[in-house]
């Protein structure tokens, strides 16, 4: 007596080699899960003890991101301003509100104020801000629209694969370092040439192979070998 | 069954690793500014004891820390004014100073609008047009009435090239046509800009619609 019908072979038969597919996908989920901002957290905004918005201080303001984050260019930190920076305007402005409560609760009692890391790098990798910087890497390459976020969050996905992407092709993504803190720069196109030393380039490739020259950026050899970063 | 149980304990190693990762990414060191649990101020960084001097900050030099003699401002620059000197003043001034003081320094900055008591003078008056070099250098230093103290945020050497600037800038505004190098010519239009510029830098100078290429040699 036969219960299951002929046909249910080829189901059975799917099942056995469909399972070698039933695994691929798993590992194809898992990769995407780690790159998923789950995992990387990207594009997920932290709670922080006040409010601050970039989008109000840099784009409504035009304030530089080197008043508040000062050692940028010359150290490995940017530098999360203290609370005498923000009490430079707010002693003056916005003296009552509620929302800076906290800020001149710090400023009188000497506490820090506590924000909440959005950037986190693991302790085993190095990284170095006055590098990018000097060579020609914009803030929003790697922090993104940072003159639109209410509340900070961190663009990139932080992993190895993303440091990689670059370092194996700056040129991609290079601009001249007085550009380098403008929010708005964009690369160059043929409407909208970028100039550099009285040239006007059309092209990012063109542009980021001769900004490898002018900055003697390393070529990717030297800066994709694992003790770059982990050292 | 034995083989299921052996894989299911495969299953979990993947775990288990995920718990070294961790570790592995918050180490027994600091960032800078990080929280410690150690110090009761939860800070890492600690304030030197009162009375160090970190290598290098002995102030010897004391005319380029205080911008004075004895106890009178000095007028002079402790160190010569070259193209870049200017050139740096310009960007930090436009930093630090302009949010406030506005790009060409005649107080009219926006931050002040938005609820200062009082505007910041202008630079162009007679009284700060005559002030000495080392008058400003103290304002920089030490702030001045309603002014914060830019001190912490802005190193001795940058101070003076701003105060440099600055009086380049009071020079432009107080310019005559004798003033202009014979051979050179002064625009007679305003620049015109392609966009209000971020803050970050200063705006984009528009290219001129009919850019003249220069023509390779064949
Ligand atoms: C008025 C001061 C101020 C200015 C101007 C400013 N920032 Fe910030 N920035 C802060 C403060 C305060 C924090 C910490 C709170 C937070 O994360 O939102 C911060 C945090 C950040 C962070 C995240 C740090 C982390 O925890 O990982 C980035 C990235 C950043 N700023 C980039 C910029 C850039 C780029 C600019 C210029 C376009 C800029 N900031 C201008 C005050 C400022
Ligand atoms: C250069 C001057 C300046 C500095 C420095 C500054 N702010 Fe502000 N901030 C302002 C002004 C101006 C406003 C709002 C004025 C308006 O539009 O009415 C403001 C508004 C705010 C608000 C109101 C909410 C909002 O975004 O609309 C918060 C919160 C705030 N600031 C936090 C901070 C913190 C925290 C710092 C220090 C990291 C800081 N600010 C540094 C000038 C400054
Ligand atoms: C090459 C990519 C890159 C560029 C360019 C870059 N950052 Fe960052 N930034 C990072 C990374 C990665 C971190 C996290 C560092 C860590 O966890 O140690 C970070 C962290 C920060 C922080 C938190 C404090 C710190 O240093 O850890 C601030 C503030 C910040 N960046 C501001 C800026 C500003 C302002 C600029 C432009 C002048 C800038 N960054 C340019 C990648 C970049
Ligand atoms: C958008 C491009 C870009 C991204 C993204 C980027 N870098 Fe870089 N990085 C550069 C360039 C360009 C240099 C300069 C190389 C040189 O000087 O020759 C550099 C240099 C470095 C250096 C200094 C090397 C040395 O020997 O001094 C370190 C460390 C570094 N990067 C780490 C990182 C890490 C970690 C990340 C990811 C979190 C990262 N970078 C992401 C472009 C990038
Ligand atoms: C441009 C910088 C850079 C270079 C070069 C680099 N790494 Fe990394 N590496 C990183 C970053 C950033 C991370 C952290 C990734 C994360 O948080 O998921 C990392 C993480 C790792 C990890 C741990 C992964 C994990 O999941 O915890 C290993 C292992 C590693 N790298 C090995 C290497 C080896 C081997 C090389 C040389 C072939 C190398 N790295 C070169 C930036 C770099
Ligand atoms: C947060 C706004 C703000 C910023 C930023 C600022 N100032 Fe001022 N400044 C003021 C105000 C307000 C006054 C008027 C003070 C008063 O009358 O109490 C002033 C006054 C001055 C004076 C005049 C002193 C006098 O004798 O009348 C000088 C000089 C000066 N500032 C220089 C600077 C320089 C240089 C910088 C940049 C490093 C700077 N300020 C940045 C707000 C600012």
């Amino acid at each position: 007596m036969q219960i299951f019908h002929r046909s249910t072979n080829t189901i059975s038969r799917a099942t056995i080699y469909g399972a070698v597919f039933v695994v691929a996908a798993l590992f194809w989920a898992a990769a995407n899960i780690q790159r998923s901002p789950y995992v990387t957290y990207a594009g997920v905004a932290r709670p922080q003890p006040v409010p601050f918005s970039h989008q109000h201080h840099v784009a409504g303001l035009g304030i530089d991101c080197r008043y508040c984050h000062t050692s940028v260019e010359t150290s490995s930190f940017a530098g999360i301003p203290p609370t005498k920076t923000c009490m430079n305007c707010h002693s003056q402005i916005w003296t009552n509100a509620a929302l800076l409560e906290p800020v001149r609760e710090s400023y009188r009692s000497g506490k820090s104020l506590v924000w909440t890391r959005v950037n986190d790098l693991p302790d085993f990798v190095y990284f170095n801000h006055s590098i990018h910087i000097n060579k020609g890497v914009g803030c929003n390459t790697c922090h993104g629209p940072v003159d639109r976020m209410p509340l900070m969050y961190n663009y990139a996905s932080l992993q190895m694969e993303w440091c990689l992407d670059c370092h194996r092709a700056p040129d991609k993504y290079l601009r001249p370092r007085d550009q380098v803190f403008n929010m708005r720069y964009e690369p160059p196109a043929s409407d909208k040439p970028v100039r550099l030393d009285g040239k006007d380039y059309t092209d990012q490739l063109a542009l980021g192979a001769d900004l490898i020259q002018k900055y003697k950026v390393r070529n990717p050899m030297d800066i994709t070998t694992c003790s770059t970063c982990h050292r | 069954m034995f083989n299921l149980r052996k894989l299911a304990l495969l299953g979990l190693l993947p775990l288990a690793l995920a718990g070294c990762r961790q570790d592995m990414h918050d180490q027994p060191r600091f960032k800078p500014l990080a929280q410690s649990d150690f110090y009761a101020d939860l800070r890492s960084a600690r304030t030197p004891v009162e009375g160090t001097v970190a290598r290098g900050q002995l102030h010897e030099d004391t005319y380029f820390y205080s911008g004075k003699i004895g106890s009178s401002a000095g007028d002079f620059m402790p160190f010569p004014v070259t193209e870049d000197v200017l050139a740096r003043g310009r960007e930090r001034f436009n930093i630090y100073c302009a949010p406030c003081h506005s790009r060409v320094g005649d107080g009219n900055g926006f931050i002040p609008s938005r609820g200062f008591p009082r505007k910041p003078p202008s630079y162009h008056s007679e009284r700060l047009r005559r002030a000495p070099l080392g008058y400003f250098f103290d304002v920089i230093t030490n702030g001045f009435g309603i002014m914060p103290d830019y001190a912490s945020q802005i190193p001795p050497r940058d101070r003076w090239c701003i105060i440099a600037y600055i009086r380049a800038l009071q020079l432009s505004q107080g310019a005559t046509m004798a003033d202009v190098p014979s051979g050179q010519k002064v625009p007679s239009e305003a620049p015109q800009f392609e966009e209000p510029g971020s803050g970050a830098t200063l705006p984009v100078v528009a290219p001129k619609s009919a850019n003249p290429q220069p023509e390779e040699p064949k």
